[in-house]
């Protein structure tokens, strides 16, 4: 295995760290390993190294400056209230409600019910994949009429999707 | 609609009928809705909360279900009126304490109510009585399909229904019931019913205080997760729970007046002695009371036509509700406890003695699960 720094010589020192729960490892050989400091663990941050100097600094910085666009709402504000912002927020905001929404709940994706615009919506683009694919099957074996049938089909769900 | 004619009759959970209504006292389900893009009302600014009242109001009054309502800005309630509302479950605690910006929505019968920029755009809530969360939910279900045709609701494909706290975004519903359980408070049994059932994702709470000591023996358990599971399957799992609550209630008095008969008769009879002859009582003791005689009346130690009686008093001696017929006069804590006393003693002046002899007969075998409904 090759030294992620230099890309030339065999790895010897192999550094796994685990910032919040997220694992990053490194392979490095023994020069590389001694121009970045490994040996001296305290003042090592695996994230200066993947990410060049500062990048700790900056990704420790960076929850608090996150903003949502919409409503303004930032994650320290999240922090202090519990509560989000608005809607947008949810997106804003994802990474870290990823794993909060884990362990809140039984799983992480809706399965109840959904307003009726998006069922349609949901069930005409289930529709319209469909006659895609017969479509392309219909072009390939050269059967032109049914597939310009299938293709004014397409063009008439479309349609009516947006009115 | 005037306030004092919604309030001039009480609820219709509380005066109608529903399986298992014994031990079942409601059944309620409430779905959290915000409108797309609008700031929640948290950390909306007052423009911003007023727009959305205005066009959540409206499509909520145009409703069918709202023909007959009353709708109030809360900041045109006084803090007594809002209180009374919090008495009769139809607003939160949480609500009563906003003002301008915010509003309130029930029909008369009092079984279906909207909070306006509560913790979220809109918390509509339907409850009726006894064990029946399948027919509530498709109450407040055809409510919100109604709402959704002229209401642009934030939702997400992969995350459901956004709402303020993430703890109730996916299906934003909280489905609960209402339980009596003196049987199982009096056989030391509530702490580990409370305990399993937290366990699988269900929450058991006092309704007045906090874990095992639960004023008037009234408990509620509702679902705590809401995203990952459909609406019905979340409602099944809660009928599963509070069925089997049910077999442990009917069996821990079963137990009771098989075991400990002469403590249940001392309670009832001492229930009945305080109740009847007291001239001041606070507010925790007369629900405690209160909870032993509806007990009784159960058990066919009083007739069944005090249940009705009995559960009116659950809501009419709480602190506003006093208040509210004493007029202007501002009452102290002394002169609710005295109003309180005398407002039982006249119920109860026209209620035979509890006859124990009748409770042998009622009561069947533990371990079977009693039939008495």
């Amino acid at each position: 295995m090759k030294c992620d720094v230099c890309q030339t010589k065999e790895a010897t020192v192999f550094l796994t760290q685990i910032v919040e729960g997220k694992m990053q490892k490194v392979n490095l050989c023994e020069a590389c390993s001694k121009e970045k400091g490994v040996n001296d663990p305290t003042g090592f941050a695996l994230a200066d190294l993947l990410l060049g100097l500062g990048a700790a600094q900056e990704i420790e910085k960076n929850p608090g400056s996150l903003k949502c666009p919409v409503c303004g709402f930032t994650q320290g504000d999240f922090k202090k209230t519990g509560r989000l912002g608005c809607s947008n927020c949810y997106a804003v905001f994802s990474e870290g409600l990823g794993g909060m929404l884990k362990n809140m709940h039984k799983g992480i994706s809706h399965t109840g019910k959904s307003p009726k615009s998006h069922r349609r919506q949901r069930e005409c683009g289930i529709r319209l994949k469909a006659l895609q694919d017969d479509l392309q099957k219909a072009v390939a074996a050269e059967e032109y009429e049914r597939a310009a049938a299938i293709r004014d089909l397409i063009r008439q769900i479309e349609s009516e999707a947006q009115t | 609609m005037k306030f004092s004619r919604i309030i001039a009759s009480s609820g219709e959970w509380l005066s109608g009928d529903g399986p298992n209504r014994n031990i079942v006292v409601s059944s309620r389900v409430r779905l959290a809705r915000n409108l797309r893009d609008k700031a929640f009302p948290g950390w909306a600014k007052k423009a911003e909360r007023l727009e959305v009242m205005g066009r959540v109001k409206e499509a909520v009054e145009r409703l069918p279900e709202m023909a007959e309502s009353y709708s109030e800005n809360l900041e045109a309630l006084s803090p007594l009126e809002k209180q009374i509302l919090v008495e009769r479950h139809l607003i939160s605690r949480e609500h009563a304490a906003k003002g301008v910006g915010s509003a309130v929505i029930t029909n008369t019968q009092q079984s279906l109510s909207v909070m306006i920029n509560e913790e979220d755009h809109l918390r509509m809530q339907a409850i009726c009585c006894g064990l029946q969360l399948d027919k509530v939910f498709a109450m407040i279900d055809r409510v919100d399909s109604e709402l959704e045709e002229t209401l642009d609701f934030a939702f997400d494909p992969e995350l459901g229904y956004l709402t303020a706290c993430p703890t109730n975004v996916g299906t934003g519903m909280r489905a609960s019931a209402m339980l009596h359980l003196p049987g199982l408070v009096m056989n030391d049994q509530m702490g580990k019913i409370i305990n399993s059932v937290n366990k699988i994702g269900l929450a058991v709470r006092g309704l007045h205080g906090e874990g095992t000591e639960a004023m008037g023996n009234l408990f509620q358990v509702s679902n705590q997760t809401t995203l990952g599971e459909t609406e019905e399957e979340i409602i099944g799992r809660l009928n599963r729970v509070i069925e089997q609550i049910l077999e442990h209630e009917h069996n821990a008095r079963a137990l009771l007046a098989q075991r400990k008969a002469v403590t249940l008769h001392d309670q009832i009879g001492r229930a009945y002695g305080l109740l009847s002859h007291a001239y001041s009582m606070s507010s925790k003791e007369a629900l405690n009371l209160l909870s032993t005689i509806k007990l009784g009346v159960d058990l066919g130690v009083f007739p069944d036509s005090l249940r009705f009686p009995v559960d009116v008093l659950f809501i009419e001696t709480q602190p506003a509700h006093l208040q509210k017929d004493a007029g202007t006069q501002k009452l102290t804590i002394e002169d609710r406890d005295t109003l309180r006393a005398a407002m039982i003693r006249a119920k109860l002046s026209e209620v035979p003695r509890p006859d124990i002899a009748r409770l042998k007969a009622a009561t069947p075998e533990p371990t079977e699960p009693s039939q008495d409904e």
